[in-house]
């Protein structure tokens, strides 16, 4: 999918921009998922997905993990770990994303994958991080000028009402 | 410090790594570790339940199966394959610990995992929340109408079900029409914009494998082929995953 959103903004079939996030300065990270980046499409594919989030959240205000791309961390929620009842080793594994994160000072997690999605929203809230998930293509419609408010699920406070498309 | 010295015994007992090595290309290099500690050093699950994966496969290595195959450690690696990744000789752990999930007898692997597999067996979905087909095309056909009628550029918008022909099969992970459809929206709209020719399917929509993370090699084959199979009966040219 990410190779997808890359491809059509550089088609400029997708329109995105960042200029919602000019005077915001509402800083994002990506969690690049293990399936997608180091067990399939390599530094590449998460070198798209770094193209897709800084065009719809501005270069500036894109700050990476460490490591990052087929070196990044797994989240944890993999592997069938988010059913496996297992929760507190879970979590414990987790720290080490959580504290990526938190070093980043992020105010938002991009995770475009299910199991990272849940796995790190958990994260936040057991470890007090206070910083949102969220799937790419609520950011990618939200630059687009049409993300209606009622597909805000994921969004903080900071995005609630911006750009709402019919308002 | 250790309680005392783990006595071996006379002849090399080791099955069970002999048995995984028969099964991967190259043997997976399971018997060129180094010992160097690269994979448990950048290893997430390293501590928990006492296992890293360096100590795992060395006990696989000294044939300590019944270890192996009993310890829950292997349900708490996620097989991110960052230590195969890291390891100077390519070692694949991660099947190892696969094949000792798969060890297990069935109804003794954690519920959760099980259950969300024998959901996704039950109707043609695939789905691990167990959604039968027309639930899907239903919930898909009244939140496409609702944002139809509400968002006036978006009153063209398609959201195909067994579309013949169309360029793109898009899969579903199940959390979205199940608990949050609005969720699916946006996505919607990317395509839309686009121009995108797509189509989901009845049948094997669900984009989650749960069968596969519970090591039951048959089942996993049996709901990606339901998806394959629909993909390709429809003509469609690109299977693309959902983020």
């Amino acid at each position: 999918m990410y190779q997808y959103y890359a491809k059509w903004i550089r088609e400029g079939k997708l329109k995105v921009n960042s200029d919602w996030n000019k005077d915001l300065k509402i800083k994002f990270t990506v969690q690049d998922p293990c399936q997608i980046v180091r067990k399939s499409y390599g530094d590449e594919v998460a070198d798209d997905l770094r193209y897709v989030v800084k065009s719809i959240v501005g270069e500036e205000n894109f700050i990476d993990m460490t490591p990052n791309k087929s070196n990044n961390y797994c989240c944890g929620g993999g592997g069938g770990a988010l059913q496996s009842g297992y929760k507190e080793q879970r979590l414990q594994y987790g720290i080490v994303k959580d504290k990526q994160i938190k070093v980043t000072k992020a105010d938002y997690c991009i995770a475009a994958c299910h199991n990272c999605h849940a796995q790190i929203h958990e994260l936040s809230e057991h470890y007090g991080g206070n910083y949102s998930v969220v799937h790419l293509w609520t950011l990618i419609c939200l630059s687009l000028g049409i993300l209606g408010e009622n597909e805000r699920a994921y969004l903080g406070d900071d995005l609630k009402n911006i750009a709402v498309y019919g308002a | 410090m250790a309680e005392g010295a783990i006595k071996l015994g006379g002849k090399r007992k080791s099955i069970f790594m002999d048995k995984v090595k028969k099964l991967l290309p190259d043997g997976g290099n399971l018997n060129l570790c180094l010992t160097c500690g690269t994979c448990s050093a950048g290893c997430p699950a390293t501590g928990l339940e006492d296992m890293d994966p360096r100590k795992f496969l060395r006990m696989a290595a000294l044939g300590m199966d019944e270890e192996l195959t009993s310890t829950p450690w292997v349900w708490m690696c996620t097989m991110c394959y960052r230590c195969v990744y890291a390891c100077p000789m390519q070692i694949d752990i991660p099947a190892l610990v696969y094949e000792a999930r798969a060890s297990w007898p069935r109804e003794t692997r954690p519920k959760g995992i099980v259950g969300s597999c024998d959901m996704a067996l039950r109707n043609q979905s695939g789905s691990a929340m167990g959604t039968p087909p027309d639930d899907f095309v239903f919930v898909v056909e009244d939140v496409l109408e609702e944002y139809r009628e509400t968002q006036p550029d978006f009153k063209d918008m398609e959201a195909p079900i067994d579309k013949k022909g169309a360029h793109f099969f898009l899969n579903q992970n199940s959390r979205e029409p199940v608990t949050e459809p609005d969720e699916m929206v946006p996505l919607w709209k990317i395509l839309h914009v686009v121009g995108a020719d797509w189509t989901y399917g009845s049948k094997g929509w669900a984009g989650e494998n749960y069968c596969m993370f519970l090591a039951d090699n048959d089942s996993w084959e049996k709901i990606v082929r339901t998806s394959i199979n629909t993909a390709k009966e429809l003509g469609c040219r690109v299977f693309l995953n959902t983020e």
